[in-house]
């Protein structure tokens, strides 16, 4: 029997492509709704909790960032805090010459990912373990070259000018809707990424590099796009970082405790889903708001959790869940029904994620 | 003559940057894993070296007796059930476990000793003397000493690797993990034997460290890590003579920038492992031209 026999006794139209086993219309509605419940937020909560919430935004936003990276493009960056503390610094210069903050975010998230390509170049050949440690002598050497200007506040930085005019409780709900903003924009440009091109492109290297080379996929390309997104991703988180600190610090803003954070979140949440870093972000928030009072406890626990996570439930948390009820809140992959035999079963699993 | 100094000074502390990357070379070569934890365990074992000097009185120069057999029997089990375990799903999971553990050790550190720094002392009037040369070069004899320590661990290191059995088992086991498997050898315990001089040396290496100069919780990723990592890419992968210069041009390179600006050099042994990163990617002495 030849090939052609074969594929056209099963002629086309009894399968579907579809992106999803059930209807996105629903999660869309779901996720606006969300969105708009927590754009209200400053109007029904106290100030505490809307900080809170925007150190959850700050930390999604880069969790989902780092995730693109490592969890899509397989690149594990140690060095993602450049990024943030770019992204805190070119707020701050832009305030030193009179911008709003508010106003600098977006410039200083381009800005971003213009310096991401310099920083690409210089680490894009190498791979896994040397990529890592490589972005993180980067990040550090970022960070002692900022020292050097002492316009800029050197060693130990400086208060953020252009927010003493505006009213406390109005500050803080700007704040509070900047990070919202920010976390809202960088999951639906993940989201419509992997949609793309990108993500099959992404999809083909995780599943066979050479092969996806060959087939004429640009790799290259595609993982310069991806850390260049991530590093505007970062620096935005970073942004939003100084607006809500007041002040930017350079060990604090380039401390390598925001990968650690950033990575661990995903892992727990589950690497290579977008819906991961969210699930991540919730369970770093609660440990940290019930364990605070035990100083360092909740970082070590939570490191614990993401080394046994790792080892023993890979797919992370959401993918605990999406095994059992298999649900995707942001469906990227594709699956392809029959409708003749068992309409239910999917025949061709879909790419994770 | 300052240059001179500098020179001579950037020498000696690349000795000290040597024996931190030798086991961060040696675990990279023959299990290829990048332990990102590696500075944090330099300063553990400096912190056990203090707890037993506090508890045992031994004197401070004869510590390692007792803390680099610990920090090898914890590296043979740290390889075998958590380093094996993630290096049997993939490289992915090897690298965050070992940032988590990095993560782990450096925050119970903090939560058991503060931030505050401390140092081993030397115990040892003659340690912290130095002799000079001329007018304006001083050389302390502890860089002397860690200096040659640095170089004694090395030689030994190499001729245990081309020489003794079990140096033959672990090249085997790093060059084709296949083929020594067939051939009868458990890579499984080799790489838990090469975990445990990697870890054995990051202890002689935390010890002197913390000897040369302070330790504190959050040093080993804010320092020794990344000297390490730069002195390994400077010298060249899968070479302990590469390490060792790569040691050294790192030490150079740093006080040759503190010379300039004394904030400037951290930032100058960055700019010349850059430097190497762009134009010699396979490091000064690499494998191939060795070969």
């Amino acid at each position: 029997m030849s090939l052609a026999t074969e594929t056209t006794a099963r002629p086309a139209g009894t399968f579907r492509v579809t992106r999803s086993r059930r209807n996105v219309t629903w999660t869309g509605l779901g996720a606006l709704i969300v969105v708009v419940v927590l754009g209200l937020a400053p109007y029904i909560v106290y100030s505490g909790t809307t900080a809170i919430l925007v150190q959850a935004f700050i930390l999604l936003t880069m969790a989902s960032m780092w995730n693109l990276l490592a969890g899509y493009a397989g690149l594990v960056s140690v060095g993602q805090q450049a990024f943030v503390g770019l992204g805190a610094y070119f707020v701050l210069i832009l305030a030193l010459h009179g911008t709003s903050p508010f106003a600098a975010l977006p410039v200083a998230a381009l800005g971003c990912g213009v310096a991401a390509l310099p920083l690409w170049w210089l680490v894009s050949r190498l791979r896994s373990g040397y990529f890592a440690i490589a972005t993180w002598v980067l990040a550090t050497t970022v960070l002692l070259i900022i020292e050097k200007f002492s316009s800029i506040g050197g060693g130990t930085g400086m208060p953020l000018p252009g927010l003493a005019g505006y009213n406390p409780a109005l500050l803080t709900a700007y704040t509070y809707w900047a990070a919202l903003a920010v976390t809202v924009v960088a999951l639906a440009a993940i989201y419509l990424l992997l949609r793309g091109r990108l993500g099959l492109v992404l999809t083909a290297i995780r599943d066979d590099e050479v092969a996806a080379r060959s087939s004429g996929a640009r790799v290259g390309l595609a993982r310069m796009l991806v850390f260049v997104v991530a590093g505007a991703g970062c620096g935005a988180a970073g942004a939003v970082l100084a607006i809500s600190q007041l002040q930017v610090q350079p060990a604090a803003v380039f401390t390598v405790n925001w990968t650690a954070e950033m990575a661990f979140i995903t892992i727990i949440g589950g690497l290579g889903t977008i819906e991961g870093p969210i699930v991540g972000t919730v369970v770093y928030m609660v440990l940290q708001q019930t364990l605070a009072s035990y100083n360092a406890w909740y970082l070590i626990i939570f490191g614990l959790v993401a080394i046994f996570v790792a080892l023993f439930a890979r797919r992370g948390l959401w993918g605990l869940v999406d095994s059992r009820i298999n649900v995707r809140l942001f469906p990227v992959g594709y699956w392809l029904r029959l409708d003749t035999d068992r309409p239910r079963r999917p025949r061709l699993r879909a790419p994770r994620g | 003559m300052v240059w001179v100094n500098a020179v001579i000074q950037g020498v000696l502390i690349g000795g000290l940057y040597a024996l931190f990357a030798c086991g961060l070379s040696l675990m990279f070569g023959v299990m290829k894993v990048v332990n990102l934890a590696h500075g944090d365990l330099a300063v553990l074992a400096g912190y056990i070296a203090i707890g037993v000097i506090a508890v045992t009185h031994v004197p401070v120069l004869w510590s390692f007796v007792i803390v680099v057999p610990v920090m090898a029997v914890l590296g043979y089990v740290v390889q075998r059930t958590m380093i094996q375990g993630a290096l049997d799903r993939s490289v992915l999971t090897t690298l965050m476990v070992m940032l988590g553990l990095s993560f782990v050790i450096e925050n119970g550190l903090l939560q058991f000793f503060t931030a505050n720094t401390r140092g081993i002392g030397t115990g040892l009037s003659l340690l912290t003397a130095s002799f000079s040369i001329g007018s304006q070069i001083q050389i302390a004899y502890l860089l002397v000493v860690i200096f040659a320590t640095a170089v004694v661990v090395l030689l030994g290191l190499q001729y245990f690797l081309s020489r003794s059995k079990y140096g033959r088992l672990i090249r085997a086991v790093a060059d084709d993990r296949e083929a020594a498997q067939l051939a009868g050898a458990d890579y499984r315990h080799v790489f838990g034997i090469a975990a445990a001089i990697a870890f054995a040396t990051v202890a002689l290496g935390g010890i002197a460290y913390g000897m040369y100069s302070q330790i504190y919780p959050t040093a080993g990723t804010d320092t020794i890590l990344l000297f390490a990592f730069a002195a390994v890419v400077i010298g060249g992968l899968g070479s302990l003579w590469g390490t060792l210069l790569g040691g050294v041009v790192l030490g150079v390179a740093q006080q040759i920038g503190a010379q300039i600006s004394i904030s400037d050099e951290a930032l100058a042994g960055f700019i010349v492992f850059l430097a190497v990163l762009v134009l010699r990617p396979q490091g000064l002495i690499s494998r191939r031209a060795q070969s």
